[in-house]
C-alpha cells in the first residue's frame, strides 16, 4: 500500500535542496515571516495596521512534530494559513522542503504540504459524498482513472480506519470523530511530506481525541510525516510534540524541544501557560497563575515586551526594549525575555 | 500494515459484533422516504405543492382539458354568463367574454402564460443575481463594494415604473416582459446568494479545496453553489410569484402580453368595463391569479422552513 | 437535607425519527454549599439536566422525575410564574458564551440590576451598590463605570466576569454553571475558575458545574458525577473519583488523557473504542457495553446502581470486582 501511495507524489531530487540534506534535514523553514492587516479601511480611508504575525523565524526538522501554540488571536492560525497558501505573507517567506512558497503553485504546494483544520463539521462540505472528499486531490491533479482513484479511496479509508460503506456516505450520517478521520484521509491520499494539524482534537470528545492522536502518531511514524500541530491543550501537545513554539501577540516568545520547554520554561508567558494546564490531579485546587489583565488588542501593542503589562516580573527594561528571539547559554531553545 | 488494522479495529469495533440495539448512529431512513415525510409533515407546503401541481398539469393539458377554442370569437355569445348564473349554460361553463370567446379555456391556456413568464424571469434573474452575489461574498472587499452598489441601485428604482418605462419604449411583447422581469428581479438572489456565500467562504472545506489548488470556477461552481440551492430555491418560487403578479399588471395596463393572447392579466383588463354588472368577467381571472400566487407563496414558505437549520443534518 | 434532590429524572424529546431519551432517570442531589461537578462528553445529557432545573427546557421536552425538590418546592408540580420567582432569585445560571448570554442592546449595569429589582430586593440605588461591589469582588477594576458600558466593550473573560458577578447578584442558593469557561484561552479559564471557586466557598453557595474537562473538575469540585449516554454512570466525593474510578466509562476517560509524567510521550493513547449510541428510542441495559472492555451477556440487562463506600456508587454488574482485575491493561491510577 505504501508504495502505491507513495509513487506518484514522492518529491523528486531538488536543486534547491539543503545541501546538508541528511536526518537533520529541514522539512519546513519560516524565515522572518510576516502578516500585516489592515483593519477599517474602506475605498478612500486609511486603516490600522494589525501584525498578526510578526518577523517569525522557524524551523521544522523532517520527521519531527513541532508543536504551536498560544491564546486565541496571536496569530497561530494566521501562521497555518500562510504555510498553506490561503494567504501571501507581507514579508519573510516559507522554505519547504528548501524551496520558497512565494511565487510557487498552489497545485504543487499542495503536494508537499496539506491541512487537518480544526472543526469536522464544517471541514467536508455537506453536499457530497465522502469517496468525493477524499478523491478530490487525485481529481484535482489529475491522477490516475476513476477506477484507480476508487481503490486508493478505499485504501484510505482502511488506513484511517474507516468501514468500507462510509465511502457511500454523506459527512452528516458520521459521527465527529469518524469526520476527522476522513479529513486525515483526504490530507493524506496525496502523501504530501508536510501536514498542518490546526487544533484537529478540539472539537471531539475526549475519548475520541484519544482514538485521532493515536491515528495521527501511526500515520506519522507509518510515512515519516512531519506535524505543525496548533493546540491549545498544553496535555496533548506534550504528548504529541518533539519541538515547541510559544506564540505571543504575532511573535514567538519561545521555542525548544519539549522536554526543556515543559521541564524548565524560561519566559514567563510559557511559565503561566503551563501553570494554567489543568491535569486531573484532585486536591491541587486552581493555581494562581498571576497573570493580569487580558492579551492586549493586537492592533495596538504595548510597547517594549508586548507581554510586559501581563508579566508579573516586568522590570523598566521591558517596558521600553523589546527582546529578541535568542539562544540561552548554550542549550537548544531561543527564548524572548530580558529575564531569561 | 500494522497500524492499519489496530485503527480499523478501534473505529469498528462499535459496529462488530456486540449487542446490535447500541453502538452506530441509526441510519437514518432513505433520503427520499424522509422528504415525502417532511413535505407532507407540511400543511402549507402540502397544499401549495398540489395547487402549483395542478396548475402544472392544466398548463400542459390544456389543449387537451380546454372545451374551445380560446381565440374562437362567436359573437352571437357575447357576455354569456358561467353556468352557476340563471342565464348560464353547459356549453361555456365560465361563460364568454365581450369578444364571445370561451371564458374557461381562455383561463386554462393563461396558465401556461403565467407559469412560463413566472419560471423563465425567476431563471434569468436567478442567473444574474446568483452570479453577482456569489461573486460579491465570496471576494469581499471591492468586489463586494462594487455589487453592493450595484444591487444598492437596482434597490432604488421602482420596479413596476421602470418596466412600464422600459416596455412603452420597446413595445409590449410576451419576449419583451419575460426580458424585463428577468432584468429587472436579481436584487433579491444576490442579497441572499451573498450573505450566505459569506457565510460559507470561511469554512473549512472551501480552505481544504482551496489548499488543493483547485481553481476558481470549480470552488465556486461545485463546493460553494450546491451549498447555497437550498436558500435559492426559496427565493426562486418568491420571485415567480412576484414576476406572475407584475406581468398581470403590466398587462393589465395595456404594457404587457397583448392581445389576444389569453394573459390573465389582460382578461382582467378587458373586463375592467363590465365589472359592475358582470363581476364575474375579473373575478375569475383575479380569483385564478390569487391562487396561483398563493400557492407559489406557500410552496416558497415551506421550503424555507424545511431549509432551516435543524431541518436537515 | 440536601439542597436540591433528583430522583428518576427523565427528558425526553420528540424528534423526526421518534423519541429522544436525553436524560433517562437519573438520581443526584446537592447539598448546601458545595460545588458538584456534572461531567461527561457531548450528547450525554448533561446540559439538558441543567437546563430541566431551570426550567428552560425547550417547549416540546418532556420533564418526568419521582421527586425534583429545591428546598423544600416541587419543581415539577409548579407554574411558570412560581419558576420565574425561583430564577435568578434563588437559581441562577452561567453560560458558555457569555456573549450571547448578554443582551448587547442593554448597557452592564441595566442587566446586573434586573434581576434583583425584578425581584424588589432594594431600590435602584441598592442594586447599583451592590452591582459595583461585586464587579469589583470578581476583580473588575473601574467598576462604576463598567456599569455603563455595553457588553461587547469588553473582551471574553471579563464578560465571564460579568456574568459571575450576575449570578451573585441576588445570593441565589444555587447556580448552574454550564462549561462557563470552554470558549475561554487557558490562562484566563484558570483565573475564571479560581474566582468561581473562591467565591462559592466564599458566599456559601452551591454550585452545579457542567463540564467535560476531567482536569477542570479534578481541581474545583467537591463531589463528581460523571453522565454517559442519559444516566448518571458514577458518582463519587472527588478524591474518591479519581483515586477508584469504578465505572470502566470513567476509567476510559481517565487514561484518553495524556497525563505529563506518566504517559510517554508519543505512546498510544487508550482510546475508547466506537462511537455514543443513539439515544433515539428503547435503550435496554448497559448503555456502555457495546464499546466496554469487561461486557458480558449480562449486560444486555439494566446494572444497578451499586452503592461501592460512603457516597460511592456506579453503575456497572462489575463495578465491586477489584480493579486490577476488572481491567488488566488499567494505567497506574492518578493520585
Amino acid at each position: 500500500m505504501n508504495a502505491i501511495l507513495s509513487a506518484e507524489a514522492a518529491p523528486g531530487p531538488s536543486p534547491l535542496r539543503d545541501p546538508h540534506a541528511g536526518s537533520g534535514e529541514i522539512a519546513l523553514e519560516l524565515c522572518a515571516l510576516s502578516k500585516t492587516f489592515t483593519l477599517g479601511g474602506g475605498f478612500f480611508r486609511q486603516g490600522r495596521t494589525l501584525h498578526a504575525v510578526n518577523d517569525v523565524s522557524l524551523r521544522v526538522p523532517r520527521g519531527q512534530v513541532m508543536g504551536l501554540v498560544g491564546e486565541s488571536g496571536c496569530g497561530k492560525s494566521t501562521l497555518a494559513k500562510m504555510l498553506l497558501g490561503l494567504t501571501t505573507p507581507s514579508d519573510g517567506d516559507v522554505l519547504i522542503d528548501g524551496r520558497p512558497l512565494r511565487g510557487a503553485d498552489q497545485k504543487k504546494l499542495a503536494r508537499h504540504v496539506q491541512p487537518i483544520f480544526q472543526d469536522p463539521y464544517s471541514s467536508l462540505n455537506p453536499r457530497k459524498r465522502i469517496e468525493q472528499i477524499i478523491a478530490l486531490p487525485l481529481a484535482i491533479h489529475a491522477m490516475g482513472n476513476s477506477g484507480e482513484r476508487r481503490r486508493r479511496v478505499a485504501e484510505m479509508l482502511d488506513l484511517v480506519g474507516l468501514p468500507k460503506r462510509a465511502a457511500q456516505q454523506y459527512p452528516g450520517q458520521l459521527s465527529g470523530g469518524q469526520r476527522q478521520r476522513v479529513a486525515i484521509a483526504r490530507a493524506l491520499i496525496m502523501r504530501p511530506d508536510i501536514v498542518i494539524c490546526d487544533e484537529p482534537t478540539s472539537a471531539l470528545d475526549v475519548s475520541v481525541q484519544a482514538q485521532i492522536l493515536n491515528l495521527l502518531l501511526d500515520l506519522k511514524r507509518e510515512f515519516g510525516l512531519t506535524y505543525l500541530f496548533i493546540s491549545h491543550d498544553l496535555a496533548v501537545v506534550e504528548h504529541l510534540v518533539d519541538r515547541l513554539a510559544v506564540m505571543y501577540l504575532g511573535r514567538i516568545v519561545e521555542e525548544g524541544p519539549r522536554a526543556q520547554i515543559f521541564g524548565a520554561p524560561r519566559h514567563p508567558y510559557t511559565q503561566a501557560l503551563l501553570a494554567s494546564a489543568l491535569t486531573p490531579e484532585p486536591g491541587l485546587g486552581v493555581p494562581d497563575i498571576g497573570l493580569g489583565d487580558e492579551m492586549p488588542d493586537p492592533a495596538n501593542p504595548p510597547t517594549g515586551c508586548a507581554f510586559h503589562p501581563r508579566c508579573p516580573m516586568a522590570v523598566d527594561r521591558c517596558r521600553s526594549s523589546r527582546p529578541v528571539l535568542e539562544g540561552v547559554r548554550g542549550d537548544a531553545g531561543r527564548v524572548a525575555c530580558h529575564l531569561a | 500494515m500494522t497500524i492499519s488494522t489496530s485503527t480499523t479495529h478501534e473505529a469498528s469495533a462499535a459496529e462488530g459484533a456486540r449487542p446490535a440495539t447500541l453502538g452506530e448512529i441509526p441510519l437514518p431512513a432513505p433520503a427520499w422516504s424522509r422528504l415525502t415525510r417532511k413535505v407532507f409533515g407540511h400543511r402549507g407546503l402540502t397544499i401549495g405543492l398540489c395547487l402549483v401541481l395542478v396548475a402544472v398539469a392544466v398548463a400542459l393539458l390544456a389543449p387537451v382539458l380546454a372545451p374551445h377554442d380560446p381565440y374562437y370569437q362567436d359573437i352571437a355569445n357575447r357576455m354569456v354568463p358561467p353556468v352557476w348564473h340563471e342565464s348560464g349554460s353547459w356549453s361555456h361553463v365560465l361563460g364568454t367574454d365581450k369578444l364571445g370567446r370561451d371564458y374557461l379555456s381562455r383561463l386554462l391556456y393563461g396558465t401556461r402564460i403565467s407559469l412560463v413568464i413566472g419560471l423563465v424571469a425567476a431563471l434569468i434573474s436567478g442567473v444574474i443575481g446568483t452570479t453577482l452575489g456569489v461573486l460579491a461574498g465570496y471576494f469581499g472587499g471591492r468586489v463586494d463594494a462594487v455589487i453592493s452598489y450595484i444591487v444598492t441601485t437596482r434597490l432604488a428604482m421602482p420596479v413596476v415604473l421602470v418596466a412600464l418605462a422600459l416596455a412603452s419604449l420597446t413595445g409590449g411583447s410576451l419576449f419583451t416582459v419575460i426580458v424585463l422581469l428577468g432584468l429587472l428581479l436579481w436584487d433579491r438572489f444576490a442579497v441572499v446568494s451573498r450573505s450566505v456565500t459569506q457565510q460559507l467562504r470561511d469554512s473549512e472545506y472551501i480552505h481544504a479545496a482551496r489548499t488543493l489548488g483547485c481553481s476558481l470556477p470549480y470552488i465556486l461552481l461545485r463546493e460553494v453553489l450546491p451549498n447555497i440551492t437550498g436558500a435559492l430555491i426559496v427565493v426562486i418560487t418568491l420571485e415567480m410569484a412576484h414576476a406572475i403578479l407584475l406581468e398581470a399588471t403590466l398587462s393589465f395596463l395595456g404594457m404587457g402580453v397583448q392581445p389576444p393572447l389569453p394573459s390573465w392579466g389582460l382578461m382582467v383588463a378587458e373586463g375592467k368595463a363590465y365589472m359592475f354588472f358582470q363581476p364575474w368577467v375579473i373575478a375569475i381571472p383575479g380569483i385564478a391569479l390569487f391562487l396561483l400566487v398563493l400557492a407559489i407563496n406557500l410552496l416558497g414558505d415551506g421550503l424555507r422552513d424545511l431549509n432551516a437549520p435543524g431541518g436537515r443534518s | 437535607m440536601a439542597l436540591l434532590e433528583a430522583r428518576n429524572l427523565r427528558v425526553d424529546l420528540p424528534v423526526d425519527a421518534g423519541t429522544l431519551h436525553a436524560v433517562r432517570g437519573i438520581d443526584f442531589h446537592v447539598e448546601r454549599g458545595e460545588m458538584l461537578c456534572l461531567v461527561g462528553e457531548s450528547g450525554c445529557g448533561k446540559s439538558m439536566t441543567s437546563l430541566a432545573l431551570m426550567g428552560l427546557l425547550p417547549r416540546r421536552a418532556r420533564l418526568t422525575a419521582d421527586c425534583l425538590d429545591f428546598d423544600g418546592i416541587d419543581l415539577t408540580a409548579i407554574s411558570a410564574r412560581q419558576r420565574g420567582g425561583l430564577r435568578g432569585l434563588r437559581m441562577a445560571m452561567i453560560f458558555q458564551e457569555p456573549m450571547t448570554a448578554l443582551n448587547p442592546s442593554y448597557t452592564l449595569g441595566n442587566q446586573l440590576c434586573e434581576a434583583f429589582l425584578r425581584h424588589r430586593l432594594g431600590s435602584r440605588q441598592n442594586a447599583r451598590e451592590r452591582a459595583i461591589h461585586l464587579l469589583e469582588r470578581v476583580g473588575i477594576s473601574a467598576a462604576a463605570e463598567r456599569l455603563d458600558q455595553y457588553p461587547h466593550q469588553l473582551s471574553g473573560g471579563l464578560r465571564q466576569r460579568v456574568m459571575i458577578a450576575m449570578a451573585l447578584m441576588c445570593k441565589p442558593d444555587l447556580i448552574i454553571a454550564d462549561e462557563p469557561t470552554t470558549a475561554l484561552d487557558v490562562t484566563i479559564q484558570a483565573q475564571i475558575l479560581r474566582l468561581l471557586r473562591e467565591l462559592q466557598q466564599e458566599s456559601g453557595t452551591a454550585v452545579i458545574f457542567i463540564t467535560h474537562d476531567l482536569g477542570v473538575v479534578a481541581r474545583i469540585a467537591d463531589r463528581v458525577a460523571v453522565m454517559y449516554a442519559g444516566e448518571v454512570i458514577e458518582a463519587a466525593v472527588t478524591p474518591a473519583l479519581y483515586a477508584r474510578p469504578s465505572h470502566p466509562y470513567t476509567r476510559g476517560l481517565l487514561s484518553c488523557i495524556p497525563a505529563p509524567g506518566k504517559t510517554p510521550p508519543g505512546s498510544r493513547l487508550q482510546a475508547i473504542p466506537g462511537v455514543v449510541p443513539s439515544l433515539v428510542g428503547h435503550v435496554e441495559g448497559c448503555a456502555f457495553r457495546n464499546r466496554c472492555p469487561l461486557a458480558e451477556a449480562r449486560c444486555e440487562t439494566t446494572p444497578p446502581f451499586m452503592a461501592l463506600n460512603e457516597g460511592h456508587r456506579a453503575r456497572c454488574h462489575f463495578a465491586d470486582r477489584p480493579m486490577a482485575s476488572a481491567t488488566p491493561s488499567q494505567p497506574e491510577t492518578i493520585s
